[in-house]
């Protein structure tokens, strides 16, 4: 699935166009919506009037410049930014049809059916099994041998079952940065979430690490609605089915990766796709 | 003279003053552990942890005053630690900005650098009158209360090294703050956690001053925290005053033994600190 195409080091040319990008015909009823959404820390406006759709079963990515409000717009939607003073969203988002803002919401209960990843990974201070664990423990119900085959299921999807099936007892951190990202990655789908959310989730990871992380998503596909955040357009052009462009709080256009990638119609993603700018 | 060469004098005075202050304290630190060594080893002898401590002129030991050290210190831990380690985490993790925490974080330095004294004084007030007399249950209490604000202060310290992100990943999975406390935080900053209990015990089992109005001492073997105990530093305190010789070298006996202790507990908690570190380290 990935192009053999190395990244220029420099972006002048257009990215690849991945393969991926051929199935954006067919996606299926919206998992998740957004209707003027607006984003605030304290008195600043950072995201602004943002309308989308996203489809169930694929992999939507979102692109732009630092500080464009990429990570503002997932901390909204499993509303992460509620563990911080002064910070509020305003507007409509609804996740499998449920509204997910209205004050009457289990947060708790929201973010059991969004998971998260993070840019860098934080692997718990504990076993390898008990960090997948983790979260099918807090749910409760889920006990011995059921535990134990949601845990590999869930590093198996992660694809990361190989490397650590012989050292499920050794601690979490003990792992290299890649398979931490892995772990993670397994860790947040254990509970089997309607939705994953990826915050740059290779960013901080070496080119081999990264391979893997994208190939497990590409696994995944088949069974979330994925919405990653990247800084690196060849990986947004080779895993993603739909693409968004975000420039300063807004959100300047979104498409199927293959058209925002070839034939852009604003002209800022026009140059920042280009490498123009950001 | 020119600039450069004025500049390298100032350097240099002020690196032989550096050497010299080092020196100096290094120089006092060694004359101490020289005395005690020399005067405590002497002293050193099974006696000490079989017998009682004696009457003038007699022979004897330690051993109902360790004792009382070791129970008095350890209630005092046990029933300070958990306020102490409860409240660094309610600064850390619930109330890191209210102004409660900023009064909270206020009183705790006074109470953190107050003379020991003062602490005895105040548990004599509210207790010893109260009760009577003097108790092992005072003396403990007037350790707790020593005990407090240095685990208050070790754990907010350790909680906040804690990543964020390790936080905000068990949040994302749906989990509780308390249930994020428990599970994540506590064991990511749990070899910190032990060094400020370690850290805690060395301070108090030294202590004498508030035992001096709490729980006084006790010539005779008590295991009744309702009445007076011996301990290792009112021991010291009385023998090392006495004009007698043997008295005297009980209590540089004793001396040295609370000396040995609280160099290993800081040790260890040193070791711990250093272990805790390199896992940060090699963890991400
Ligand atoms: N905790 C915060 N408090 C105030 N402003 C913030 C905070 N986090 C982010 N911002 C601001 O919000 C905007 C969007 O940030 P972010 O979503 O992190 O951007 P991106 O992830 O695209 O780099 C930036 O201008 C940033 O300065
Ligand atoms: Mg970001």
């Amino acid at each position: 699935m990935i192009p053999s195409t190395k990244p220029p080091k420099h972006l002048k040319m257009r990215p690849p166009v991945a393969v991926a990008a051929e199935r954006t015909e067919d996606l299926g009823p919206p998992k998740i919506e957004i209707r003027a959404l607006n984003f605030y820390y304290g008195d600043v406006r950072s995201l602004h009037n943002i309308t989308m759709s996203l489809a169930d079963k694929s992999i939507s990515a979102f692109i732009g410049p630092s500080g464009c409000g990429k990570s503002t717009l997932l901390r909204v939607l499993n509303r992460m930014y509620g563990l911080y003073p002064r910070q509020r969203a305003e507007g409509e988002v609804l996740i499998g049809g449920r509204d997910i803002l209205g004050p009457n919401v289990d947060v708790a209960e929201l973010r059991y059916r969004v998971g998260m990843v993070f840019q860098k990974p934080t692997p718990f201070p504990m076993s390898v099994f008990d960090n997948v664990a983790f979260g099918l423990r807090l749910g409760g119900g889920i006990r011995g041998a059921e535990l134990k085959s949601r845990v590999e299921s869930a590093l198996r999807d992660a694809a990361i079952w190989d490397e650590v099936k012989d050292k499920l007892h050794a601690d979490g951190r003990s792992l290299s940065g890649g398979q931490q990202q892995r772990l993670c990655i397994a860790r947040a789908i254990a509970v089997k979430p309607e939705v994953l959310l990826l915050d740059e989730p290779t960013a901080a990871l070496d080119p081999i690490s990264t391979l893997r992380v994208e190939e497990t998503l590409q696994a995944l596909r088949e069974k979330y609605c994925i919405v990653v955040v990247t800084h690196n357009l060849q990986q947004a052009a080779r895993v993603s089915n739909v693409t968004g462009f975000m420039f300063m709080g807004e959100l300047v256009e979104i498409g199927p990766s293959s058209r925002i990638f070839t034939s852009p119609q604003d002209r800022r993603t026009d140059d920042y796709i280009t490498g123009r700018f950001g | 003279m020119n600039r450069r060469a004025l500049r390298k004098a100032k350097n240099a005075a002020f690196l032989v003053l550096s050497l010299i202050a080092t020196m100096t304290g290094l120089a006092c630190l060694a004359a101490i552990l020289w005395t005690l060594l020399s005067h405590g080893l002497a002293g050193m002898s099974w006696h000490l942890f079989t017998q009682m401590t004696p009457p003038p002129g007699g022979q004897g030991g330690l051993l109902n005053a360790l004792y009382g050290s070791a129970v008095m210190t350890l209630l005092g831990i046990l029933i300070g630690s958990p306020i102490g380690v409860l409240a660094g985490t309610y600064l850390a993790e619930y109330g890191r900005n209210s102004r409660l925490s900023t009064v909270i974080r206020f009183i705790n330095d006074v109470l953190l650098s107050a003379p020991s004294i003062i602490i005895g004084l105040f548990v004599y007030e509210i207790v010893v009158v109260h009760m009577g007399h003097f108790s092992a249950i005072a003396g403990a209490l007037a350790l707790a209360i020593l005990a407090i604000p240095v685990t208050l202060r070790t754990t907010e310290d350790m909680l906040n090294l804690v990543p964020v992100g390790m936080k905000d990943s068990s949040a994302a999975l749906g989990a509780y703050p308390w249930r994020t406390t428990l599970s994540v935080l506590y064991p990511a900053a749990r070899s910190g956690i032990v060094t400020g209990l370690l850290l805690a015990i060395a301070r108090i089992s030294g202590e004498t001053a508030p035992l001096l109005f709490t729980a006084l001492n006790n010539q005779f073997w008590s295991t009744h925290l309702n009445a007076p105990m011996a301990n290792l530093p009112v021991v010291i305190f009385q023998f090392a005053l006495s004009p007698y010789k043997d008295w005297q070298d009980l209590a540089w006996a004793g001396a040295l033994i609370i000396t040995v202790t609280i160099l290993v507990l800081s040790i260890s908690a040193r070791v711990l600190l250093a272990m805790l570190q390199a896992g940060r380290g090699s963890g991400r």
